[in-house]
């Protein structure tokens, strides 16, 4: 690594102290306000820290901090790697994990859908890795065509080598721009945002895997790697078992994605795979949490192609409990509540809890599916036999789960 | 073909204005008329196909712009709508839903899009986006409870004299000149966006009264306990 001019320096490091200062005081893991203070002091340390590196950004609605955290252990294989492990995923999240990281000469950083332009812009990194679109927090995030017009813009005239999902028509139109683009056909179980062709409004069809628009040329693109259920074929033709811990289809494609990126920098699948198996649990999901003989897995389910994967993961047999806040984090608007299909539900056992559970008890009421209402995630818990149980539960109302209940090991 | 005795709930353009839970407004009328033994037959009409006429409630939701401009461009050429509404259909019309229902609407780069004349309002691009809880006290006429729900549009609204304001707004900005939504007919317009029928299902049981005439009251304590909490949560004490 070149060295950062003086001042760089200076703000990178004073950066790291005011992130110590508050992990030390319990304000969070301190990467926001450690790159914030950075920034304050040297508008262009993003850029002087990512210079001279080699560098993957992803974004997704879904996906991202596992994704990263997948591309990050694979290309451990190669050397040191900065990534933003705490899902902040804005500038001064960035500034934090290069800091924290300044002789690594890899870096791969999860990035807001919003700020993507801005910081391929700013970091000129190599890779981009895109997995899907969908209508997430509404009242705080862009619009998702008009994001996907703004990637399109940002990837147009650089030599970016783009993974992408072809599976997704708004992110494959998104992408399209770009001048390499290796295709990975890792699957859509979220289709309610591209009935239309992002290129011309028109109707796409589908047939199977395939989708193509009825009125223009717009059409899924010949994939480089495919995924089938748990068994992926690379760009040679070879066949490899997406054997990784982490769990349903979602976490399969997004290890897809994986195993693509690692290859653009030249990592083999042979040695990326056996470590992508290794990660077991990001930032507390599927992690279990242990009460009075109650283990309770966590899953987060942030939006509705979130709740999707979610109710692919829980188990059917057991019971499980929703706990859906509406907090800045979340989005304000629960409005997100009648897009998710909550029948899958009905049989099981469903208790109810969250600062918003009026709104999602109406919401199952409506969808036929008996449950308990219960004022804490605490209560709910008590109410259960010993064993397992499944919890889903939105951004904050994770984080308060998981805050007051310790891990189970 | 559909039976009878059914109602007949159409849904326009799922594919195209759709952002954000607009789906509550069908299963909340097709709960509530089912709860009191009234069949429903629901239609999902995609952009692509024709609207069909013969339908009791029709309802069309919020969207991006992009979406907007091409929806407002299909139903006028499609014609369905119009004959519908002349019918007597209801229709509920929601954010980007309610602003094509115009004479005109605010495009992408605030341009004006020729809208498709059903109720006399013209919109356009406000100075901000409204984002957040909207209440507001309904017109006596149609003697129905407070509005309660999320806004978040960046229109504003201008009614002419072929409409009545639905409401007058208490907290958020609705039209944008202190009414939320507008009525004509069997037409409702309204910026609550998303499932607006989940927070008022009085509104709700309007249309579905409009076409079956008096209904009996339900066990409404689900939304009730809803409304209340919204309400307190943004009503000042
Ligand atoms: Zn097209």
């Amino acid at each position: 690594m070149t060295q950062l001019p003086l001042r760089a320096q200076l703000a990178s490091a004073l950066g790291r102290s005011a992130a110590t200062l508050s992990r030390m005081t319990g304000r969070g893991d301190g990467s926001v306000i450690g790159g914030r203070v950075g920034l304050l002091l040297e508008p262009d340390l993003l850029r002087k820290l990512a210079r001279d590196r080699k560098l993957a950004l992803v974004s997704a609605t879904n996906g991202k901090t596992t994704t990263t955290r997948l591309i990050t252990s694979a290309l451990l294989e190669l050397g040191e790697v900065a990534t933003n492990a705490f899902g902040a995923n804005m500038p001064a999240g960035h500034v934090s994990a290069l800091s924290q990281h300044k002789s690594a000469p890899y870096g791969v950083l999860e990035v807001d859908e919003k700020y993507l332009p801005e910081v391929l812009d700013t970091t000129g990194a190599g890779v981009v890795c895109l997995m899907n679109l969908s209508r997430d927090q509404m009242d705080r995030a862009g619009e998702i065509w008009l994001l996907a017009q703004k990637w399109r813009r940002a990837l147009s005239g650089r030599p970016t080598h783009v993974i992408a999902n072809c599976d997704d028509p708004l992110v494959t139109w998104g992408a399209s721009t770009a001048a390499q683009v290796t295709w990975v056909a890792g699957g859509q179980r979220w289709k309610e945002d591209s009935w239309c062709c992002p290129e011309c409004g028109g109707p796409l069809d589908r047939k199977d895997a395939a989708w193509a628009c009825r009125e223009c040329t717009f059409h899924r693109p010949e994939p480089h790697w495919v995924l089938h259920d748990d068994v992926v074929v690379d760009p040679r033709g070879r066949q490899w078992r997406v054997d990784i811990q982490l769990p349903g289809l979602a976490n399969r494609s997004n290890a897809v994605m994986a195993l693509a990126v690692a290859e653009a920098f030249g990592l083999p699948v042979e040695r990326a795979l056996p470590r992508l198996g290794q990660v077991t649990s990001v930032a507390g999901r599927y992690t279990t949490v242990e009460r009075d003989g109650r283990y309770a897995r966590l899953l987060l389910a942030k939006n509705p192609a979130g709740w999707l994967e979610a109710f692919d993961v829980a188990d059917p047999g057991l019971p499980i409990i929703l706990s859906v806040n509406a907090q800045g984090p979340d989005g304000r608007d629960t409005s997100w509540l009648w897009d998710v299909d909550y029948r899958i539900l009905r049989g099981r056992p469903v208790f109810v809890t969250g600062e918003r559970r009026l709104d999602l008890a109406l919401r199952l009421d409506v969808a036929d599916v008996p449950f308990t209402l219960c004022a804490s995630f605490g209560e709910a818990l008590a109410m259960q036999p010993p064993g397992r149980l499944d919890v889903i539960a939105n951004y904050t109302a994770f984080q308060q789960i998981r805050s007051e209940f310790g891990r189970a090991e | 073909m559909p039976s009878d005795s059914a109602l007949r709930i159409v849904w326009i353009y799922p594919d195209l204005l759709s952002t954000y839970g607009d789906q509550g407004n069908v299963l909340v009328l097709e709960q509530r008329a089912q709860r009191r033994g009234i069949p429903t037959e629901t239609y999902h009409v995609r952009s692509a196909d024709p609207v069909p006429e013969g339908g009791d409630v029709y309802l069309i939701g919020g969207g991006e712009d992009r979406p907007q401009i091409l929806a407002a461009q299909r139903l006028r050429r499609d014609g369905g709508l119009h004959r519908a509404v002349a019918r007597g259909a209801a229709l509920l019309a929601v954010c980007a839903g309610y602003q094509i229902m115009g004479t005109t609407f605010g495009g992408e780069e605030g341009q004006p899009v020729e809208g498709l004349g059903i109720l006399d309002i013209a919109s356009s691009r406000g100075p901000a986006r409204a984002v957040g809880e909207l209440v507001a006290e309904v017109d006596v006429a149609l003697n129905l409870p407070t509005l309660t729900g999320f806004e978040n549009h960046m229109g504003v609204t201008h009614l002419g004299p072929g409409v009545k304001a639905l409401s007058k707004t208490v907290v958020g900005v609705g039209n944008g000149d202190g009414f939320e939504g507008c009525y004509a007919g069997h037409v409702v317009g309204t910026y609550l966006h998303g499932p607006a029928l989940a927070r008022n299902p009085a509104l709700a049981d309007l249309l579905l009264s409009w076409r079956v005439g008096e209904l009996p009251p339900l066990d409404d304590s689900r939304y009730e306990a809803l409304r209340q909490e919204r309400l307190a949560a943004v009503l000042p004490a």
